[in-house]
């Protein structure tokens, strides 16, 4: 089995619960496959590039056989050249066209940064709002398995102080596909943010086109003790947390903030006036990164409701290990969460 | 390749514009209310004017921190750009551009960058979505000799040249980035024999030659209309002014005297006045008219631009994300 794969394939088959969705129960790659396949159908300007998306595995799956289907013009390979290939979808954005551009590895979208931070974020600005650049970068990080320092980056947040650049992590089936939708119909450069340890969740999904608004989070579960609000995978463990603490009589809200550039504010600092306690949790470093700045946006406006001190649940400030041992030293879970919670319970 | 009457005089009447409106940026900066870096393009007009003349409205320019003559030969509005570099709430950017950032998307002008090598992909990009919609327009890419050094350029051209792109890079090779010589950044004096390596057809061609460059820049879009795929063509020639503002870089430890005087004495636009004059299409009495019109419009965009409204501080947050 590939590497990439031996990981998630362990994963348990993580059911996102949702009575109010309608839909089938679909996995989280899948939706994104149906993202992008009802996107091309339906937007002629809409085409799909990236390092061996056309191959056999597809980018694990979701532009799986999609070249065949809407021809090598719309869905191709590309060069290894990761920034001009930034500025060649910004460049077909500018003259009118819907690109989306695939990175299979979050890493390699540093060596992107000259033509997204300082041009397709920058172009409306700098152009008086005359020119906009409807660019979808699509990222996946990975986890496990000795992916190691370069093969396993969530660099998320570091790009939350770019202004210009909107940014998405979906954790669930039905976000990954509404908001992969959203991604493409907005006129402005969208991070969409991925995570491979998701790709096997489960979730309802309609099977027609919908969007999801930017800016707007959900409360994945409702409690009324301590306050999670996470991003991205680590919704899924913030989930797994909660439900072990119900039955330590630990009720735990947990928020999914689905976009965090924009971030939705009122309903961090709302479920905060309930519960007082907050552990925010991402899948990127805690220095300087998505955390930190939720950090700051709850000590400007909401330090009044805090009964605790804030507590920030992400990985170390170490480039990620390859061994075995120190990647489960260096990876937060359930567990880190729920030992977290118990100590902010104290 | 034979131009109009018509066509042969705009050629003119284009790089005289590029020239006038430059050498009164050139008087007017020292008042400092053109609060802006400034690029100037003197003594190479002859590039931007030869490729734009046989781009139509609708095809793609993109450019650099020095466009000013790219903007001017490709139609855009000179008020605008006078007003832009005024950073008046009128200018082509609305003030949130400056000189390095001119456009008029009105022309096919999308915009141009301050990074070298910045527009290189980009105007790839405008290249490919022409390719993939079908929409015949043509790119014309310029950048300088510094953009070469930069990864960009050689992973574009390689792209392009993949996809057979319908893009003409023009390189414009005055020599310097700032005030370090090519030859000292490049093994070889050839920078085209890297873009023939990425399997284009490639020259080396007298920059400061408007003939020459219509002539080439013609044929390169005729290969692009054709479906042929992209052309780079590495023009030779020489800015007269410094990298930056208005200075005068020549003399004892910058460029040698004897350089500048040389391209001095090959200036684009005299030659071609002189070779209008040869085959009976200037004289006197038009090229005193031409003048005088084009002396009246740099008058009126720069009384426009001084005359024109800033923007308001409260305005400082609009276009960060397009509507």
């Amino acid at each position: 089995m590939p590497w990439t794969t031996v990981e998630v394939e362990k994963q348990d088959k993580f059911i996102i619960e949702d009575e109010d969705q309608s839909g089938r129960v679909i996995s989280y790659k899948d939706a994104l496959y149906e993202a992008l396949d009802q996107s091309l159908e339906r937007d002629s300007r809409v085409f799909v590039m990236g390092e061996g998306i056309d191959d056999i595995a597809g980018v694990f799956g979701t532009t799986r056989g999609l070249h065949e289907k809407y021809g090598g013009h719309r869905v191709f390979d590309t060069p290894i050249a990761e920034n001009s290939l930034t500025g060649i979808a910004a460049g077909a954005a500018m003259a009118g066209l819907r690109p989306i551009l695939v990175h299979a590895r979050m890493d390699f979208l540093l060596l992107s940064f000259d033509q997204l931070v300082n041009h397709a974020s920058k172009w409306s600005y700098m152009t008086g709002g005359e020119v906009s650049v409807p660019l979808v970068v699509r990222t996946i990080s990975a986890r496990g398995w000795g992916s190691g320092a370069q093969h396993s980056q969530c660099i998320q947040g570091m790009l939350m102080n770019v202004p210009g650049l909107k940014i998405a992590v979906p954790a669930t089936p039905y976000d990954a596909k509404g908001l992969l939708v959203s991604s493409i119909i907005d006129n402005n450069p969208v991070l969409f943010v991925e995570h491979r340890w998701l790709y096997k969740t489960m979730g309802k999904v309609p099977d027609t086109l919908y969007s999801i608004p930017f800016g707007k989070g959900v409360v994945r579960r409702k409690g009324s003790d301590v306050t999670i609000a996470a991003i991205s995978y680590m919704v899924i463990e913030a989930l797994k947390a909660a439900q072990k603490l119900e039955t330590e009589n630990i009720s735990v809200e947990v928020i999914d903030l689905r976009t965090i550039k924009p971030i939705d504010e009122d309903i961090i600092i709302e479920s905060l006036a309930k519960t007082g306690r907050l552990i925010i949790s991402d899948t990127g470093a805690k220095t300087g990164g998505a955390a930190s700045e939720i950090a700051a946006i709850v000590a400007e406006k909401a330090l009044d409701h805090l009964k605790k001190p804030i507590t920030r649940v992400c990985c170390p400030d170490t480039p990620t290990p390859t061994s075995d041992v120190l990647e489960k030293a260096y990876y937060p879970d359930a567990e880190t969460i729920c030992n977290a919670v118990r100590e902010l319970l104290k | 390749m034979v131009l109009d009457r018509d066509k042969l005089l705009d050629l003119y009447r284009i790089m005289l514009s590029i020239r006038k409106v430059e050498l009164k940026i050139d008087s007017e900066y020292k008042k400092d209310e053109m609060k802006t870096p400034i690029h100037l393009s003197i003594g190479q007009e002859a590039v931007s004017a030869g490729v734009c003349i046989n781009l139509d409205r609708e095809d793609y320019v993109f450019g650099t921190h020095r466009s000013h003559a790219q903007y001017i030969a490709k139609g855009g509005d000179i008020k605008k750009m006078i007003a832009e570099l005024y950073l008046r709430k009128t200018g082509c950017s609305f003030g949130r551009g400056g000189s390095m950032h001119l456009l008029a998307p009105e022309v096919g002008i999308l915009g141009s960058t301050a990074i070298v090598g910045g527009s290189i992909p980009i105007g790839t990009g405008a290249a490919l979505a022409s390719k993939i919609a079908g929409d015949g327009k043509v790119t014309a890419v310029f950048f300088g000799d510094g953009a070469v050094d930069e990864g960009t350029f050689h992973e574009s051209l390689n792209f392009a040249a993949l996809k057979k792109l319908p893009v003409v890079y023009i390189c414009e090779n005055n020599e310097y980035a700032i005030n370090s010589h090519h030859t000292s950044r490049h093994p070889k004096d050839n920078i085209y024999r890297w873009a023939e390596g990425y399997g284009m057809p490639s020259y080396q061609i007298d920059g400061n030659d408007v003939v020459k460059v219509t002539e080439y820049s013609g044929n390169a879009i005729d290969r692009c209309r054709a479906g042929e795929g992209p052309t780079f063509l590495e023009c030779m020639t020489y800015r007269w002014k410094g990298h930056i503002g208005t200075v005068n870089d020549v003399g004892e430890g910058q460029r040698a005297q004897e350089e500048y005087d040389y391209w001095l004495s090959r200036c684009p636009i005299r030659w071609y006045a002189n070779y209008l004059y040869d085959i009976g299409l200037l004289n006197k009495a038009n090229e005193n008219t031409i003048n005088s019109e084009i002396d009246s419009m740099v008058n009126e965009a720069f009384d426009f631009a001084v005359k024109s409204p800033k923007p308001e501080a409260r305005e400082l947050m609009d276009f960060v994300y397009a509507r």
